[in-house]
Order: structure tokens, then C-alpha cells, then sequence
């Protein structure tokens, strides 16, 4: 099944974005050997160029390194990983509470709504 | 640098009236996927059938990786028309033989290989084959050629989703970065993930050649979106 994209910004930064996701949850981990760039291209559905180029950005930001003869591993990214995860868990929080304060919450609201939301959730 | 495709000045008009191109120039590099997109009419055929070779151009020149469009450029170019014109009578198998003889840069063992992922049994009689899978024989075909540039001219209309998706495979499957791909179509939402380039053709002009990723970030739109504004009726 070829990955989903938002057809309105760059593939190329959402490959970038769906990587990271992949490290964060721990579904590649440091030392991880990245598949080649058109096994992956054709896993996605998408131009090897574009696989390429986000492949080489990764590397760039230092998330992802190559060595000559073997291929493209995961970093070991120490605070790096906890970076990737800030990173990430800040964009859900924004469409959360950008969402929550478009229906009229107020900030003490939205974290009543977010108790209940766990208490009822048990 | 050489261009893989070179076209300066371009000419051509279908009688007296009906002038397609007029001072048409188009430099495409190799190892790219470029989608050829415009609304009917654009002049989408008639450019591939130029650069195929099956029209002549009136006035201007057209290269392709530096030869005269011709028999030597056509040793490079693999065309995929938008009918089919393969005669129906032939087997699977027949077919894969006229394609060795014909071109020296086909691959035999990649299409026998294609096929039998496809299930299609060699032996059958091309009439026989359902429309999809006829779609898909006739594009196994063009892309078992180690060729410089694939024309392929509405590859996708008139098929399923599942054997549009079978095709976009094969499409990247194939794509070998010496060569470059064109691919004119005006479903563009169902190919614009495996472009690089994109090329808006409005009667017979070239009004945007651009990069697909680029167009996305500067516009915050889908290509399926700009196509739609460019060619507001």
C-alpha cells in the first residue's frame, strides 16, 4: 500500500516527517538500516528522486547517516530522539488545542475536558 | 550540458488553420518523471507524436540526447500511443518476439517476468485479454525497453484504480535514472505523487515547467488544484 500524502505541501517533507514518526514510536531505531532509496520509493508510491531527496535531508539534519558500502542507517540521536518526539507531539498539540479553542475552550476548559477524557477512558 | 530532449522554435500547424506550436522550445534532462499535463486540445499528443517521430515538425529543430528525431532517435525512444496498435491476433508471446527483433534494447527476461507476475499467460491471444490487462501487456511492453525516454501518452485513462496503481508501480519499478519519462495525462491527482516535473500545456504553449515539490510549497496546493486555477474556464 502506497503511503498517504497531503497533496498541498512537498512530498518530500512528508517523507521526512513520516521517518521521524517512525523513530520516535521506536519503529526504527538507532543502527537501523534505512531500505535502499528505490525500495523505498516504490513501498511509498513515489518518485525515487523525491525518496532520494528527503532521504538526503534526513542525513543532512544528521538523523540518518550513510556509510559508502553498505547503505543508510538511523542515527544514534541521544537527545536527538527526544528531540523527534518534541518535535512531533508539539504538532499534535497544536491542531488539538487550535481546534479546541476554535469550538470557544478556554485553556482551564480545555484540561477539565482532558481529565474527564481519562477518567471515562478507564 | 545536453539535454536529453532539445526542442528550439517548433512549428507545427495541421493545415492552413489548426496551428498547434508555434515557436515552441522545451529542454528536458534525463532521470526525470515529468507529467505533460493540459486540457484537450493543449497539443499533449501532438508533442509526443513529435518527439516519437510520427509528425513532422514544419519549421524549428527537436534533439533528443543530441540526434535529429529519426531512426537512431528512435532506437532510444519508447512510445506508448493512446490506442492501442497492436495487432490482436498476435499471442503475448509473439509480441515479446516482434519486441526482441525490433529493438535491441529490450529486455525479454523483465517483460516474461512482468507477465507472469500479472498471471497472463503467454500464449494467449491479445483480443482475448480483458481491457485492463491489455492496458497493462501493451505497457510491460514499452517499459521492457532499456530506452532513454518513455513517451507515454494517457497511460492511465480507462482502467480500474487497482490496475492504475498496478501501472504507477511498474512506472517507478522500471524507472532507471539515465532515462526520463514523460507522461501526459489529465488525471493528475492519480499520478502527482510520482512526479519530479510537472509541464502545464495551454494551447500549444508552455506555461509552467516547474518542479512538483516546488509548485506544492509556493502555492500550498495539490498540482490537481494549480491545473485547475491555470485552466479556469
Amino acid at each position: 500500500m502506497p503511503w498517504k500524502f497531503d497533496a498541498n505541501s512537498p512530498i518530500y517533507l512528508q517523507i521526512m516527517d513520516e521517518l521521524k514518526l517512525k523513530i520516535a514510536k521506536g519503529e526504527l531505531n538507532p543502527g537501523d538500516k534505512v531500505p535502499a532509496v528505490r525500495e523505498l520509493a516504490i513501498i511509498a508510491g513515489v518518485n525515487p528522486n523525491t525518496m532520494q531527496k528527503a532521504l538526503s535531508e534526513l542525513e543532512r539534519e544528521g538523523v540518518l547517516y550513510s556509510q559508502r558500502t553498505s547503505g543508510r542507517f538511523v542515527a544514534e540521536l541521544g537527545n536527538g530522539q527526544a528531540d523527534i518526539r518534541q518535535g512531533i507531539y508539539k504538532q499534535y498539540m497544536d491542531t488539538f488545542v487550535r481546534g479546541m479553542r476554535e469550538l470557544g475552550f478556554a485553556n482551564d476548559d480545555i484540561i477539565k475536558i482532558l481529565e474527564k477524557y481519562f477518567n471515562e477512558e478507564e | 550540458m545536453n539535454y536529453l530532449v532539445d526542442i528550439t522554435g517548433v512549428r507545427k500547424a495541421y493545415g492552413k488553420n489548426a496551428v498547434v506550436f508555434d515557436g515552441l522550445g522545451l529542454k528536458i534532462n534525463a532521470g526525470k518523471i515529468i507529467g505533460l499535463l493540459g486540457p484537450n486540445g493543449s497539443g499533449k499528443t501532438t508533442l509526443i507524436k513529435l518527439l516519437a517521430g510520427l509528425l513532422k515538425e514544419d519549421t524549428g529543430t527537436i534533439l533528443i540526447d543530441g540526434k535529429q528525431v529519426g531512426p537512431e532517435s528512435k532506437a532510444v525512444v519508447s512510445y506508448l500511443p493512446e490506442r492501442t496498435y497492436f495487432n490482436e491476433g498476435l499471442k503475448v508471446k509473439q509480441l515479446i518476439n516482434m519486441f526482441k527483433d525490433f529493438y535491441a534494447d529490450f529486455d525479454e527476461t523483465r517483460a516474461y517476468e512482468m507477465m507472469s507476475l500479472l498471471n497472463i499467460d503467454t500464449n494467449t491471444v491479445l483480443k482475448k485479454l480483458s481491457k485492463g490487462n491489455k492496458e497493462k501487456v501493451q505497457l510491460i511492453m514499452v517499459m521492457s525497453r532499456r530506452a532513454k525516454l518513455y513517451l507515454l501518452d494517457e497511460p492511465i485513462a480507462g482502467v480500474d484504480p487497482a490496475a492504475r496503481d498496478y501501472i504507477l508501480q511498474t512506472i517507478l519499478t522500471n524507472y532507471d535514472k539515465e532515462a526520463s519519462i514523460i507522461i501526459s495525462t489529465h488525471l493528475i491527482q492519480d499520478i502527482e505523487n510520482i512526479l519530479d516535473d510537472v509541464i502545464f500545456i495551454k494551447q500549444g504553449q508552455i506555461v509552467a515547467y516547474n518542479s512538483a515539490d516546488a509548485l506544492r510549497q509556493d502555492k500550498g496546493q495539490s498540482i490537481d488544484e494549480i491545473f485547475r486555477e491555470v485552466f479556469r474556464c
